[in-house]
């Protein structure tokens, strides 16, 4: 039973996960106590909790929901270069894959035979 | 005496149960499907019974062999044939053992949430005689010690892989997808079966064993080297051969993508038995394990960075698969590269092995859930499309639960198994080269920032209009997801005792050629 909560040698060091549960669970409790200590009259169905935007009315939230295409735009526009060479390399065309394969299977082969 | 007959029998049972039942359940469907659900789930309870059974005979006696058309495994080099192993010998040594219980469990997690999601469906009793074959593939795959019936079980899973793909056809663009993987499966196939002609024709065997102690690393065996590891290579989907990879994990039913991932790892497993056991110390090592490497790290680098533009959740998923395969090509690769040197072998090589063989078994376990979540919000909103989708945590927490930790596990965030495995591959491989190591943290990072706009897509926000009325899925699929979570978490939190117990006896039984080669001569460890 003991050796069930052994932690674990990577061979550069150890890893205990039940250690590092104990640690969150530590910090939950801390987080749980600070939360306690907050203000106790705060409603969050009050005019109090809602945004203020300039004044303007809050629209619905349904139709600000920030969707999975809006996400990472700064991401994929630094990184424009790249992907404007890796995605047509996926053309979904059959003679594309195969090529690809036969390519690899022969270049491993000069290396193979070459390095041997 | 039963269960030392099971055990004894265990290895060919495992195949012949589903494939017997495979062949059942379209009869029983024309009566009753229930009968037909009761025999598909308790087949395959049955196979991952005597999966769990063989695996702790192998664990605690050595490999174990079956010799078919014989009466005892002792019997596999017949007196009369010149020193050859003519019978089909399955051979299970402790890799072989894991990735069993790999197999056998998943698919058992996988048919639990199958019964349910596709109950609407038509055609059942051909879905799931395919599913059996797989699930025969697989096993056979991964079990056999013969090269050609490793063949011979590697075109069962594909022919059965590509109607299961095609299953929904979905306006042909299914049938397309499985097209292509199956005229790519049959490319390499037949590359493979050239490999296995040549090995044929130079050492007058098929049995791995045999041909392993005969291996003369000759320019031959380079080309057969070379035509096995190119083709199962993109078998598992390794870049840049992993352009099938999206098209068919995506078309597919989600319960059969959460299979191709575990036939994916069968292959993986093909590729690392061909490179340890067949020529072990024989080849360039070092050459060989580099290729191994670079196909790793283009395969973590350019299926993480696919991952994150895309607007499908389940082609988002199929590019992580991709990712994930390079890690575990990686930490074995590191191994292969040291294979010949003792001191470095110890020192970071087996623990890079051990990490990259977590990996695999970790990955089955978090990738098949992930995609089982995926299937789960299909099933009740219709769609893969992110841009579609939010605010489903209201109506599904169970689902979104079972999301979370697929994710962080996948993202390599302790305490789920993923940081376990990833850990181990980091220090080890971090001692045979620093940069791969890094590239290997900081695809780690990119996989947690795409789970980010997953999660958030998926289950953030307010409940939308169009999804007022969507309920959690029904119990047998959250049942499904529920065994894989449950091996998540607990792979995470005792590590050492996997470890210990199941990772590291199949590293070293991987790295040990000679062990291998006399346990199946001998007829048993």
């Amino acid at each position: 039973m003991a050796v069930l909560f052994l932690p674990l040698d990577t061979g550069a060091g150890l890893w205990d996960p039940l250690l590092w549960v104990l640690g969150a669970a530590v910090a939950g409790a801390i987080a749980l106590l600070l939360y306690a200590l907050g203000e106790e009259g705060f409603r969050p169905d009050t005019a109090r909790a809602d945004p203020f935007l300039s004044g303007n009315p809050e629209p619905a939230k349904e139709l600000v929901h920030v969707r999975s295409g809006n996400l990472y735009w700064g991401f994929l526009s630094a990184m424009e270069g790249y992907y404007r060479r890796l995605v047509p390399l996926h053309t979904g065309d059959l003679h594309d894959y195969i090529l690809w394969y036969m390519g690899v299977t022969a270049l491993f082969l000069v290396v193979v035979v070459i390095v041997r | 005496m039963t269960t030392s007959f099971l055990v004894e029998h265990a290895p060919a049972l495992m195949v012949i149960v589903p494939l017997v039942a495979a062949f059942i359940s379209p009869l029983t469907q024309r009566f009753a499907p229930a009968v037909r659900s009761l025999l598909v789930g308790g087949a395959l309870a049955l196979t991952s019974a005597l999966a769990l059974l063989l695996a702790s005979d192998v664990f605690a006696h050595g490999t174990r062999i079956y010799v078919f058309g014989a009466q005892a495994a002792s019997l596999a080099v017949p007196a009369d044939s010149g020193g050859i192993p003519i019978r089909i010998i399955f051979a299970v040594d402790p890799m072989s053992a894991l990735m069993l219980v790999i197999s056998a469990v998943s698919a058992l997690a996988v048919v639990l949430y199958s019964l349910a999601a596709e109950r609407r469906h038509s055609g059942l009793g051909s879905f799931y005689t395919l599913f059996l074959l797989m699930v025969t593939g697989i096993l056979g795959m991964v079990s056999t010690g013969d090269i050609f019936n490793f063949f011979v079980f590697l075109e069962i899973l594909s022919i059965a892989s590509a109607g299961l793909i095609a299953f929904r056809v979905d306006g042909g663009v299914a049938v397309e997808a499985a097209i292509k993987y199956f005229v790519l499966s049959t490319i390499g196939a037949l590359a493979i079966l050239i490999a296995i002609g040549i090995y044929y024709g130079e050492y007058n065997a098929l049995n791995m064993a045999l041909i392993a102690q005969r291996m003369q690393f000759t320019l031959l065996d380079q080309l057969a080297l070379v035509l096995i590891v190119a083709a199962l290579a993109m078998k598992c989907g390794a870049v840049p051969m992993h352009f099938w990879t999206p098209d068919a994990y995506s078309m597919a039913p989600s319960s059969i993508t959460a299979l191709l991932v575990v036939a994916s790892q069968a292959s993986l497993y093909g590729l690392f038995r061909v490179a340890f056991t067949l020529y072990g110390i024989t080849l360039n090592a070092a050459c060989v394990g580099w290729l191994i490497i670079i196909l790793g790290v283009l395969s973590m680098v350019v299926g993480v960075t696919m991952a994150i533009p895309q607007k499908n959740v389940k082609r988002l998923m199929a590019y992580h698969a991709i990712s994930q395969t390079g890690y575990m090509l990686l930490g074995v690769g590191v191994g292969l590269a040291v294979l010949g040197n003792q001191p470095l072998l110890d020192t970071f090589g087996y623990m890079a092995m051990e990490g990259g063989i977590f990996h695999i078994i970790n990955h089955a376990m978090y990738k098949g859930l992930l995609f089982l979540t995926a299937g789960a919000i299909f099933y009740r909103i219709g769609t893969y499309d992110l841009n579609r989708m939010g605010g489903l945590g209201h109506s599904m927490k169970w689902t979104m639960v079972f999301f979370i930790i697929g994710a962080l596990a996948i993202a390599g965030i302790p305490p789920f198994n993923g940081f376990a495995s990833k850990l181990m591959i980091y220090e080890s491989v971090f001692a045979f080269n620093p940069i791969l190591s890094v590239i290997a943290m900081v695809v780690s990072i990119l996989t947690l920032a795409s789970f980010v706009k997953v999660f958030h897509s998926i289950f953030m926000g307010p409940v939308l209009p169009e999804f007022r009325d969507v309920r959690e899925v029904p119990a047998p699929m959250l049942a499904g997801m529920g065994i894989l979570a449950t091996i998540v978490i607990a792979f995470g939190l005792f590590p050492s005792t996997v470890v210990d117990c199941l990772i590291a006896p199949a590293a070293h039984a991987l790295a040990d050629q000679g062990t291998y080669i006399a346990a199946v001569l001998a007829g048993g460890a």
